[in-house]
């Protein structure tokens, strides 16, 4: 197992007022994403638990592509990751903001 | 690894002054003398397997003493294989059956007959829930051999070598067969003495069994299973809290 | 199979039971915006065995709990992530089950529901899981012996396996679709103790005739069937509650004689499809093939009734 973890500032805060939500499931090439507003509004702590070790770098890019895109400021988000393909952390990671802008 | 007791010589130590148990196809049924009066007794022996008939068999030895009355204690003697693999017993619905075996015996122990399980052999799986675990409390004699699945059929499920498992089981007593792992569990709660007379140390049993489920409270004195007690607790103390509309679940996305 | 198109919206009750997740079978099952959990993934209470093994984890430990509406009425309810470890029974995962079913003996809901998805116990935990399946069935008895109804719903990917398949037995009412399967050894297991020669687990058909939903609900292992969607599972389970018997000697008493009567009926069958001509089947060949509309019209049509002793 390899834990990785993110720091990144955003320019604004996510809109929404949710607490919290929870997306996808513990499984061969899927992950689960739990996104918790607890931060300042221009912080976004990514913490990753993920099956497969050395991919740290293609990580780092998926997430900051997504901090870019979306700037999901006041969130932790953390994930468990069962060796999910780029584009399926993305969906995720993509999913779980939708979900914390609902009201 | 230490012989398992005979059944003879169990219940030889057991009703010293004599009883009316037997074994047919490796099911033990019949009664005998306890302190002042009588103990029904219900088993396995010979590592036999548990299937449909054998589960039908016992469950209405177990009604039999319920529909009869008078607060009798059921002893239930196991050493027994898993359940019997076959096609004929799933069709058929062996789930059913060994969970009406262990719901007579919940029910026995409800309507005011102590059951008392003493694993003196192996047990497995399905056989292993549907007896011995069962019962308002579990004893074991040195020599018993309790487990869910065998370390070989364990490595072939999970793909890890063998002694891989092996070194990872002296670490932790959460997966690996043993006696020792079911007590630490809190499965077993008491090993008897075989140097001694078995009435008395049933009698005991039977004497100081807890009213209520004990065992996650033992998994985690004994380290075993050191969160299971505290979680179920949670879980209890939770749902007792009155929660505002505003308090809602955590959402999920569609085509999660 | 009778395959339902998947809807757009994650809560609509025409959504496929065996395609949900845990989550959202809840969401949709209880009224809704109704279910508050108990012990969320925020808590974050994760299993401590799983990490020994190089095994990825789940906030939730795959299983579910909390209380919500049925109808307008309070129940306590329980998912497994069928998904995650096959959904099967590790510490954590159980003791949240045995916590549910303590808490109802303190709340006194209307009902317990518990929808399985489970291939039995968790190996890697498998002293914690098989333990905690005993724990569970003892607390469904007590729980059932004050009043409340403990109903089991089946129709995931994981089917209702192993020790899920004795907690099964414990229900007072189960509600099974053509995807469920109900048994104690599943395919595998079976085949690699004894042979595919005794049980051949690439042939799905076998699979199906032997475990499957159709055949249980035929067989009265299970006591209703129900088309895959989330919709129909809800609709069952709020008529199985006042149907629910209670758990006393008169209930086991007439559960023996069945379980006797169907050794005595059935006890020389090799396959289904037997079982099915002696219960009055016209076309035993023709079952897997009915839809849900069919299998409804031959149930009411066959003599048998609807109400077996659990």
């Amino acid at each position: 197992m390899e834990k990785l973890s993110f720091r990144h500032t955003t320019r604004t805060a996510l809109p929404g007022t949710r607490a919290s939500a929870i997306t996808g499931v513990v499984a061969s090439g899927n992950l689960e994403v739990l996104l918790e507003r607890n931060l300042a509004p221009d912080a976004c702590h990514v913490e990753i638990d993920t099956a497969i070790k050395g991919y740290a770098e293609v990580w780092a890019a998926v997430v900051a592509d997504f901090v870019a895109r979306r700037q999901p400021g006041g969130l932790t988000i953390t994930i468990n990751d069962g060796g999910a393909r780029p584009d399926t952390v993305s969906l995720r990671l993509a999913q779980g903001a939708r979900l914390m802008e609902l009201p | 690894m230490r012989d398992k007791m005979p059944l003879d010589t169990l219940l030889a130590s057991l009703f010293p002054a004599g009883h009316a148990v037997t074994v047919a196809d490796g099911l033990i049924s019949g009664e005998g003398p306890l302190t002042d009066g009588r103990l029904a007794v219900i088993g396995i022996d010979g590592d036999t397997a548990l299937g449909l008939e054998g589960a039908c068999f016992l469950a209405g030895c177990v009604l039999d003493v319920v529909r009869a009355g008078g607060g009798r204690p059921i002893l239930v003697l196991i050493d027994s294989d898993s359940q019997r693999m076959s096609r004929r017993d799933e069709l058929l619905g062996l789930n059913e059956y060994l969970a009406h075996l262990a719901k007579a015996l919940l029910l026995a122990d409800a309507q005011g007959h102590p059951t008392i399980g003493l694993l003196y052999g192996h047990s497995a799986a399905g056989a292993f829930i549907a007896t011995a675990l069962a019962t308002r409390v579990l004893a074991a004699l040195p020599g018993a051999h309790p487990s869910v699945m065998d370390l070989p059929s364990v490595a072939r499920v999970t793909k890890l070598p063998l002694e891989t498992l092996q070194d990872m089981a002296r670490s932790t007593s959460v997966f690996a067969p043993g006696l020792d792992n079911m007590v630490q569990t809190g499965a077993v709660q008491a090993t008897l003495d075989p140097g001694k007379p078995l009435g008395p140390q049933i009698a005991a049993l039977i004497a100081d069994s807890p009213a209520v489920d004990t065992r996650d409270a033992l998994g985690r004195e004994r380290g075993g299973r050191p969160l299971a007690h505290d979680i179920a607790a949670q879980v209890v103390r939770e749902a007792q809290v009155v929660r505002g509309a505003q308090d809602r679940v955590m959402r999920e996305a569609p085509g999660a | 199979m009778d395959w339902k198109p998947v809807a757009l919206s994650a809560e609509s009750r025409d959504q496929s039971w065996y395609e949900a997740s845990a989550r959202a079978r809840l969401a949709g099952l209880l009224d809704v915006d109704t279910f508050q959990e108990f012990i969320g993934p925020e808590q974050r209470q994760m299993s401590p065995h799983l990490p020994l093994f190089a095994l990825p984890r789940a906030f939730d430990d795959g299983m579910i709990v909390g209380r919500g509406r049925l109808d307008g009425r309070d129940v306590l309810a329980a998912a497994q992530e069928g998904r995650f470890m096959g959904g099967a029974f590790g510490e954590i995962h159980g003791a949240k089950l045995v916590g549910l079913l303590r808490a109802a003996l303190a709340v006194k809901p209307a009902a317990v529901l518990i929808l399985f998805d489970t291939g039995g116990v968790r190996l890697q935990e498998a002293n914690a899981g098989e333990t905690a399946i005993a724990e569970i069935m003892r607390a469904i008895t007590q729980v059932r012996a004050a009043g409340i109804p403990v109903i089991g719903l089946i129709g995931g990917r994981a089917g209702c396996y192993g020790g899920g398949g004795l907690i099964a037995g414990t229900c007072a009412h189960l509600v099974i679709s053509e995807g469920g399967r109900l048994s104690v050894s599943g395919p595998e297991v079976i085949e690699t103790n004894k042979g595919a020669e005794e049980f051949d687990s690439r042939d799905r058909a076998l699979v199906w005739r032997t475990m499957g939903g159709k055949h249980r609900r035929l067989l009265g292992a299970a006591d209703a069937f129900v088309a895959d969607t989330i919709g129909a599972f809800r609709e069952a389970a709020l008529a199985a509650i006042p149907e629910a018997p209670s758990f006393d000697l008169a209930t086991l008493e007439a559960e023996q004689a069945r379980l006797e009567a169907r050794l005595e009926r059935f006890g020389d069958t090799r396959d289904a499809t037997e079982i099915w001509g002696r219960l009055g089947v016209n076309d035993p060949a023709a079952v897997p093939s009915l839809t849900t509309e069919g299998f409804d019209a031959l149930l009411d049509s066959l003599p048998e009734g609807s109400h077996h002793a659990r």
